[in-house]
């Protein structure tokens, strides 16, 4: 048995900052102080702090450690470990745990609520045992002895739970659509293909608690009737993919998957599916299509998967985050799951912070809460006192919001009453020392990257709004050229065959919405940033 | 020429999978580094599907490749969350330091430089990947310093 057990966030960010080579020294050097029996060193998924180099907790005095160097290892561990002190210069202070504890010092503690990420960076990812033991495959046993598929899908249906993967459509009502046709073959589909610039929840809930998701798609399996399921997994994401994989053989051995879960007469099975590199897989007949070994085109609507999905079968596509929520549905009630969040959206929501913000990261908030409360008491507010220009929600297909939508409670309607979504949680925030013509060019040359080229209205269209855009910081722009950017866009936004080329325009929109004059200065001859080429051609002139 | 007989092993490793042609194509194109007409002729040829579709499918996705690359492939990302961290400078850095545009490949055969869709890790922006290696929080000093390492070293980075 271990006294103490030392977790050490192993994700792609803390790898990337040396992860590795300081548990290999911890694992070392601890076998050379003698304490190999007494203390364990655990790898585990995100601990949701970033920018701060190597992270590590000391269990059970639950000590946060950051920017843990090499030379550290020997002071953490005959200080700490031998002697009990803790090493307060690496200590790390603003840590969120399983529970809103309200009058807590900390604005990134008390402001959070953990019930996607609850096991994230406090378990191993790659034991089963720890995730049975903080309440894993509960909620499958309990609706596999105790529930009717019917029951499980009511118990869904009633939390109100709406789908985590940008679209928020009503979890139940999808699977009431799946459960409804007669079909020996249906399949459930994870879709993992997570693309969306700024978001990398759904990487770090796979590699943080991989089994959560595969007892939410067990039971999502159990509701409609379906009896083999498939982890969409996008083919850069090596370490979710491995993860996963791992999951899923010890689910088998231990008869969490396979044929009589808890000896009951449900059977379901799981494998994963890599994608290939195309971020249109991310939606979701694109990805069915990729699973058929063709290219990821979008297909014609309707029928909706529900109805005719893989291979010509009933099929439910649902995000990682939504099938990671719904073990806790079952296993603590609707009611429960209503009781957090705002009326009309329940639940928690979580986002990935990133762009001109002091404390970036993944966050799991109660939906309702402010732009404000995130970007200034979690996020920590905008680096170098410089000021809020303007934050994208959702990822580039997301809405702009600006100064005044501070105070926005941000749920799915208020958001869309703003003329904006949540999205894939992303939360991009933009400093007043962009500018923003060079921003919104990003955003069109993504989709120029990333267009399928089925249809023209994408296709062709955001090829273009970026001449339109390249020409404006280039100084030839014409007086029109502002009036063509929008009619061209709002053609996308009605005439594009699928959500994605649908969706491209908006931030284009929205800028043009509340930054015209920047548009304007432009085409006048003048960047207020001065970072564009347009800034760079008048300093050469001069 | 290759010796494409490996291509019906994999081929054959896929046999119970169900629409297997992306794990196909993956494992042809570890195996030859790349996907060349004569490789996908031989796979429609084994696995019974057209080769216009074949092609269709091998051109669509961004981690297949029809034209041989570099030893080293350099992805770097500018999407917006990259790009309001200053990945512009860092990625004019890089192609002044390779003498390269995007999608070219150096000379030598060291370096090709290619754009990646966002990886997902936008707290530490901007950020590039070299092979399967992910570097963050860069400037333009740092990427080029890391490329310099990969040419002495001439072996993947650890």
């Amino acid at each position: 048995m271990h006294r103490i057990h030392i977790l050490i966030a192993m994700d792609a960010h803390t790898i990337s900052q040396g992860a590795r080579s300081i548990k290999d020294a911890m694992t070392r050097e601890l076998a050379l102080a003698g304490l190999a029996n007494e203390v364990r060193v655990v790898e585990t998924g995100s601990l949701g702090i970033y920018d701060k180099g190597v992270v590590l907790v000391v269990f059970p005095d639950a000590v946060y450690y950051v920017g843990v160097k090499m030379e550290d290892v020997t002071e953490i561990i005959s200080e700490h470990l031998i002697k009990g002190r803790i090493v307060e210069r690496l200590q790390y202070l603003d840590m969120p745990s399983g529970e809103a504890k309200a009058g807590d010092k900390s604005a990134r503690v008390s402001k959070q609520i953990r019930v996607v990420l609850k096991n994230a960076g406090i378990i191993d990812p790659e034991s089963i045992e720890e995730y049975i033991a903080n309440d894993g495959y509960e909620a499958l046993g309990k609706a596999l002895t105790e529930m009717t598929p019917e029951q499980v899908m009511e118990e869904v249906k009633a939390s109100a739970m709406q789908g985590r993967g940008g679209a928020f459509f009503p979890t139940g009502i999808k699977w009431g659509f799946a459960a409804r046709e007669k079909s020996e073959e249906k399949y459930i589909i994870c879709n993992a293909d997570e693309g969306e610039p700024g978001t990398f929840k759904d990487r770090l809930i796979l590699e943080g608690d991989p089994h959560a998701v595969i007892e939410g798609m067990a039971l999502a399996g159990y509701a409609v009737g379906a009896h083999q399921g498939y982890v969409y997994i996008r083919g850069e994401y090596h370490m979710s993919i491995a993860r996963m994989q791992r999951a899923i053989e010890q689910a088998r051995q231990q008869g969490l998957l396979g044929k009589n879960i808890f000896s009951s007469s449900f059977s379901f099975d799981l494998d994963i599916r890599e994608g290939a590199g195309a971020y249109i897989c991310g939606e979701e007949t694109a990805l069915i299509e990729s699973i058929e070994g063709k290219r990821g085109e979008p297909r014609n609507k309707p029928p909706f998967p529900p109805s005719v999905g893989l291979w010509g079968k009933p099929t439910i596509v649902n995000n990682v985050e939504t099938l990671a929520n719904v073990p806790q549905i079952i296993l603590k009630g609707a009611k429960w799951y209503r009781s957090l969040g705002t009326e009309n959206s329940p639940g928690t929501k979580v986002f990935t912070m990133v762009g001109n913000i002091n404390n970036p990261g993944l966050i799991e908030v109660p939906m309702g809460i402010t732009l404000r409360e995130i970007i200034y008491d979690i996020g920590h507010g905008i680096p170098e006192g410089k000021g809020f220009l303007l934050a994208q929600l959702g990822g580039t297909t997301g809405g702009i919001l600006t100064r005044e939508h501070l105070d926005l409670p941000l749920a799915v309607d208020t958001l869309r009453n703003a003329g904006a979504g949540m999205g894939s949680g992303a939360l991009l925030v933009v400093d007043d020392s962009q500018c923003l013509v060079d921003l919104v060019k990003t955003f069109v040359e993504f989709f120029v990257h990333e267009s399928c080229g089925i249809c023209t209205l994408c296709r062709e269209g955001n090829g273009r709004l970026l001449e339109l855009l390249e020409r404006m910081t280039e100084g030839k722009g014409a007086a029109e050229d502002l009036h063509l950017m929008e009619e061209l866009a709002n053609a996308m936004m009605r005439g594009a065959f699928c959500g994605l080329g649908q969706a491209a325009p908006i931030p284009v929109l929205g800028c043009l919405r509340y930054f015209r004059e920047e548009f304007e200065q432009h085409l006048q001859g003048t960047c207020r940033a001065g970072k564009c080429e347009l800034h760079a051609a008048n300093e050469a002139a001069a | 020429m290759h010796d494409l007989n490996k291509i019906d092993e994999i081929i054959q490793a896929y046999a119970d999978t169900r629409t297997p042609l992306i794990y196909v194509l993956k494992d042809v194109q570890k195996e030859y580094g790349l996907l060349s007409d004569e490789i996908l002729t031989r796979v429609a040829q084994k696995i019974n599907i057209p080769l216009s579709e074949i092609y269709g499918v091998a051109t669509f996705y961004s981690l297949f490749t029809t034209t041989a690359k570099g030893k080293h492939i350099v992805r770097c990302c500018n999407n917006a969350p990259c790009h309001v961290k200053g990945s512009k400078a860092v990625l004019d850095h890089i192609k002044s330091y390779l003498g390269l545009e995007m999608g070219e490949t150096t000379p030598d055969g060291t370096f090709t430089l290619e754009f990646t869709s966002c990886l997902g890790l936008c707290a530490v922006a901007p950020v590039m990947m070299v092979d399967n290696e992910v570097y963050g929080n860069l400037t333009p000093e740092k990427a080029v310093a890391i490329l310099k390492d990969y040419k002495m070293k001439g072996t993947s980075h650890a």
